[in-house]
């Protein structure tokens, strides 16, 4: 179960779609165009309507055909500006949807970087950085999808009310009234009304989905049993409760839909009633009456999408304060305000380091001392959970000590900028992430001016030459969606590829045997130890323990301590911790 | 059929369209030039709000009556899809996972449902709307008629023309719209071992590279997608500015009467719009094809396992030996086969273990004796009869099977175990529970054997999974008992606590032992060995 953030406050929600707002506001210039765009495209279409109204009119009183050439031809150029100006909308709003894209995905990667791993500590799992991105996905609507329709609306009603009130004030009122409620009051009623079976329809669709679930992955032993038909039967049951809760919404957009051609057809006879009035009384031109019934109808256009975009509003802002409660965690490490240049050659030495977690009681780490001297070979064990991983986080600066200190070459990694830091002490983590490219570019990413006979070596060097060799494309073979295609032992080897080649003075590797048979693991530490042709220094932690007598020193951690330190000889001789880890294998 | 509907409701729509813009054309008329007050033209506007009244109507029941009917299509396609899954799925349905099944069944008919409640109706007034508004302009002018007649087919021309094109832009900007995503979700999963690798800041420029680059490529191509619908549009709109002509020269010369040509011009719009719609849901339209298409590859799935037309009655395997006699057995799509031409006895009574390392078809043996798959060559006798010329269904009440991962399903723990034999009563239960070392857990849950398990419930422990699969097969009482790898997954103690009960279930009955481990088969009367579908060794132990 991955453990859910909890749902931001309610009143939080538009401040994060402000702050979220904010964040694209240089693409301002381009949304106001393309907002001019979509109200010149609306005004098009009506105007269109409402001047072919006063070209029959005034040729109802049967004048010389010339005099109305100006109208035939505005006619014809709002015909044309209608179509160029709905086309220069489109353009500009999708170009400015992929910058927006773009640049929701840099702010928010830019902010998730100081975060990783230790400031997600507990909301990291797979799913909740699903749901990051798709959050951002979904923030792209905002200005396309959810302002949008709402700001070219505004001023395209504004527009035509304005045209109206010069000749029929009155008629403009109907206008406005009508369009508020059409685009408006009908949506929000029809919201609030669908609210109580839409909250039951996602947890019927959940339940169908599970009991699908269910029948897909159990089908077998229902067979074997013989339940099928009783399962159908339960498959019919979850999907008529769920046919149930979708009935209301079928009934609501019905009601909607109908209500929606009432208001727009009252306004017309309204509107045309006032005119016929005023007609009648001297104070509005017969010649007019036509065009002003016809844009009536035609002005509904600028509210169609109101709906939609207010829907959309609400799943940005929900959006945005998720976000925010995820790149909102206090950042856990931060570098220096002057970093100093990285020692060129030293030893990585733990003084004294103790790590406790907020909430726990126990200490991850209480006072671990440690030193990896240039080219030497140092292996932490220990059960999963007595810290040796926290211990790795301290080297790197994902994690800051409590209590002690960590030194590169003498001086406090917290002197050293991260980045460089990272570049000279290379940690091949246990969670290592394949990218969905390439075995070469998976690799390269540890050394970036690596050539192809390097990675084949390194890949070699993790014990994945004969595999590679039997590949068609050999390092050139994709790895599949997140790595699916390779097994987790291949997985292993390729992430342990990336530390050999890595061009640091020292390498960390969190269990590279995880996902190796016993042989598998005794061969690849036996190589490690042994193999000693540069001055590279190793820190190995692993929980296996074959294959560990050529290096230095073995550290045996127990919840958080040091139980024991010695070579191999020197441990197994004593009977200790080391002995008996051996002796479990 | 909801078509029907929506074809009745379209004709009433669209004779309610020519009413109104033939009565606000006469209102208008009235009071310019005719000079008529609010008084002299209110019977017009009373009808009027009557058809407009008609028109809410009409649009309350299309948009209902499709949806449930849609709703309805739906439903109905949906439990076919499940008989179809409970059919195809035992055999494992290699290269569909469970995943896109379920979702194909959920989401994916959901698309359908869109595809029947808005596409199809849409295309019905597509087609009702111009007509009757083409029957009722033609009459009155002719001009303005063939200007509608000959400027309509434009739309549907250039969706049809142009839309391959525009399929193609649509498809391509939604590629890589995902691809974008993915990448950017690719990077965000992989951050640590981004910035492990001091790669963390590289990757910020890439991402605005690539996002950079796409979109200027997707430009391209959208700028030549969207002119097909400038045509469309221009073609509606000019269309309208025309007949807004035509009218005009008409009513100059004589030819036409103000309120009919206020009519006509009303019509024009109206005649394009549900033409323009039908565009607009181009989305719902290729969704819903898609889904409609998985949906039928689903149901024309071939079943896995033959049921003879006139089947002989099952044998009984307390009464004669199964047999396996030179079966081989390949998987669709993997060349090679899982078995080759093995042969296999498992007499009355006997207990056998198959032992053999991972993916070398053990686990196809007991899905073949289970009627889950049929072989490709080869015969399965039990008793002198072959098991293809017996119903599955009446043969599988002779076995008990517990599965690698037994499935537990949301229901009462008892519901769980019933599954084994639904009649049961509550002392064979307790019996089985008993039997499969329960007890325990049994005393442990808040309800007992009455607590729910699934989702937001009590999880069970592999172990307990375990027992509760054991439970099954002791309530049902099968004279021919598969076991799979029963305690592949579970640590030492409990693989103790559950070999007990193995030894119990298997007192009477004829065993078939899956394992990969062969220490696991000392129990067994024979060990067969399977390596890369081939039996490498066989040897008796008692």
């Amino acid at each position: 179960m991955s453990a859910a953030p909890a749902p931001a406050p309610k009143l939080d929600r538009w401040g994060a779609l402000i702050r979220a707002a904010r964040l694209v506001s240089p693409r301002r210039g381009q949304l106001i165009l393309s907002i001019a765009l979509g109200a010149g495209a609306i005004l098009a279409a009506v105007g269109l309507l409402a001047v072919a109204g006063v070209l029959i009119s005034k040729a109802a009183l049967r004048p010389e055909i010339l005099t109305l050439t100006i109208f035939t031809v505005g006619v014809r150029a709002l015909a044309i500006a209608r179509a160029l100006l709905r086309y220069g909308e489109r353009l500009v709003s999708h170009d400015l949807a992929f910058r927006v894209l773009a640049d929701l995905r840099v702010r928010f990667f830019e902010r998730l970087i100081p975060l990783v791993p230790e400031g997600l500590r507990g909301i990291r799992s797979g799913d909740v950085l699903s749901r990051f991105v798709g959050d951002v996905d979904t923030l792209q609507d905002l200005y396309l999808r959810a302002l949008g329709p709402p700001l070219i609306g505004i001023l395209a009603i504004a527009l035509l009310a304005g045209a109206v009130a010069i000749v029929l004030p009155a008629g403009a009122l109907v206008l406005v009234v009508a369009m508020l409620i059409a685009g408006l009051l009908l949506p929000a009623l029809a919201a609030r009304a669908g609210r109580r079976s839409g909250l039951r329809e996602a947890p019927a669709r959940a339940q169908l989905s599970a009991e699908l679930v269910e029948l897909v992955s159990g089908a077998a032993e229902l067979a074997v049993y013989g339940r099928e038909q009783q399962w159908a039967e339960r498959i019919e049951a979850a999907d008529s409760k769920l046919a149930a809760t979708e009935r209301p919404g079928a009934w609501i957009s019905g009601v909607t839909s109908g209500a929606g051609v009432a208001i727009g057809g009252a306004a017309m006879i309204a509107v045309a009633a006032i005119g016929v009035q005023a007609t009648a009384a001297g104070q509005l031109d017969g010649v007019l009456l036509a065009g002003i019934v016809f844009l009536t109808i035609g002005a509904f256009e600028a509210v169609v999408g109101l709906p939609d975009a207010a829907q959309r509003l609400t799943a940005c802002a929900q959006a945005a304060a998720r976000l925010e409660g995820v790149t909102e965690a206090p950042i856990p490490v931060s570098d220096p305000p002057a970093p100093i240049p990285v020692p060129s050659d030293g030893s990585l030495s733990f003084e004294d380091v103790s790590v406790r977690f907020e909430g726990r009681e126990q200490a991850a780490l209480s006072c671990v001392s440690a030193a990896l001297a240039p080219g030497s070979r140092i292996a932490l064990v220990g059960a999963s959970g007595a810290g040796k991983t926290t211990l790795a986080s301290c080297a790197v600066r994902f994690l800051d000590p409590s209590s002690g200190r960590v030194t590169l070459g003498g001086v406090d990694i917290r002197e050293l900028s991260q980045d460089a830091l990272r570049s000279a002490v290379r940690l091949v983590s246990q969670e290592a992430y394949l990218f969905t490219t390439t075995i070469a570019q998976n690799v390269r990413l540890a050394a970036p001016e690596a050539s192809d006979e390097q990675i084949t070596a390194a890949l070699s060097r993790a014990g994945l030459g004969a595999w590679i060799a039997s590949l068609p494309e050999g390092i050139e073979t994709l790895v599949g969606e997140e790595g699916t295609e390779v097994s987790g032992g291949q997985r292993g080897r390729i992430a342990l590829a990336r530390g050999l080649i890595a061009p640091s003075q020292i390498v960390i590797l969190d269990e590279p045997t995880a996902n190796l048979d016993a042989a598998g693991a005794r061969e690849l530490l036996s190589a490690i130890g042994s193999e000693r042709s540069d001055r590279r220094a190793m820190m190995v932690i692993t929980h296996t323990v074959d294959g560990l007598e050529e290096f230095d020193e073995i550290i045996v951690l127990e919840a958080g301590a040091v139980v024991e330190r010695g070579t191999w000889g020197d441990l197994i001789a004593a009977k200790g911790a080391l002995a008996r880890l051996s002796a479990a294998a | 059929m909801p078509l029907v509907g929506a074809v009745v409701l379209g004709v009433a729509t669209s004779l309610l369209v020519v009413a109104q813009a033939v009565l606000l054309g006469r209102v208008i008329a009235g009071a310019f030039p005719g000079g008529q007050d609010l008084g002299e033209v209110s019977g017009e506007l009373w009808i009027l709000v009557a058809v407009v009244g008609a028109r809410a109507l009409c649009a309350f029941g299309f948009e209902t009556s499709g949806r449930l009917g849609a709703r309805r299509v739906v439903g109905e396609l949906r439990a076919s899809l499940t008989a179809k899954m409970l059919e195809t799925r035992p055999a494992g349905l290699r290269g569909q996972r469970a995943g896109e099944l379920v979702t194909n069944a959920v989401q994916g008919l959901s698309s359908l449902e869109a595809y029947f409640a808005r596409y199809l109706p849409q295309l019905v007034l597509a087609v009702v709307v111009p007509v009757v508004i083409l029957i009722y302009v033609f009459p009155r002018d002719f001009a303005a008629g063939t200007i509608l007649l000959v400027t309509l087919p434009i739309i549907p021309l250039f969706m049809i023309l142009i839309g391959l094109a525009a399929r193609t832009a649509t498809e391509r900007r939604w590629r890589t719209l995902s691809l974008l995503s993915a990448h950017f979700l690719d990077a965000v999963k992989g951050l640590q071992t981004l910035k492990a690798n001091d790669r963390a800041q590289r990757q910020v420029e890439t991402l605005r590279e690539t996002g950079e680059q796409y979109r200027k490529q997707t430009m391209v191509t959208l700028r030549i997608a969207f002119l097909s619908s400038l045509v469309l549009e221009l073609a509606a709109m000019m269309g309208t500015a025309l007949v807004a002509a035509a009218v005009a020269i008409q009513l100059i010369n004589g030819g036409l009467e103000f309120s009919t040509a206020l009519a006509v011009l009303l019509l024009a719009p109206e005649l394009y719009l549900p033409v323009r719609m039908v565009g607009q849901q181009f989305h719902a339209s290729t969704d819903g094809l898609t889904a409609a298409n998985e949906c039928f590859e689903v149901l024309d799935t071939p079943t896995a396992v033959s049921v003879p037309a006139a089947p002989l009655p099952s044998p009984d395997p307390r009464i004669g030996p199964l047999l396996l006699e030179n079966v081989s057995f390949a998987y669709e799509g993997r060349g090679e086969a899982v078995l080759e031409a093995i042969d296999l006895k498992l007499s009355p009574g006997e207990q056998l273990a198959l032992v053999g390392p991972s993916g070398q078809g053990k686990s196809t043996v007991a899905s073949l004796i289970l009627r889950l798959l049929d072989p490709q060559s080869g015969r399965i006798l039990c008793n002198g009869v072959d098991l293809l010329e017996v119903d599955p269904k009446e043969w599988r009440q002779h076995l008990a099977w517990v599965p690698q991962r037994p499935t537990l399903f949301s229901a009462t723990l008892a519901e769980n175990i019933r599954l084994g034999r639904p009649e049961a009563d509550q002392s064979a239960l307790l019996a089985a529970c008993a039997d499969a070392g329960l007890e325990q857990l049994i005393d442990s849950m808040p309800q007992g054997l009455e607590t729910r398990l699934g989702e937001g419930q009590r999880t069970l422990s592999a172990g307990e999974t375990q027992r509760v699969a054991l439970a099954r097969a002791f309530l049902r009482d099968a004279p021919l008992v598969i076991l799979d790898e029963p305690t592949a997954h579970l640590d030492a103690e409990s693989s103790a606590a559950i070999g007990e009960a193995i030894a119990r279930l298997s007192q009477s009955r004829s065993v078939l032992l899956i394992v990969h481990r062969p220490a696991l088969a000392a129990a067994a009367d024979r060990i067969v060995t399977l390596r890369e579908g081939l039996i490498v060794d066989r040897q008796a132990q008692r």
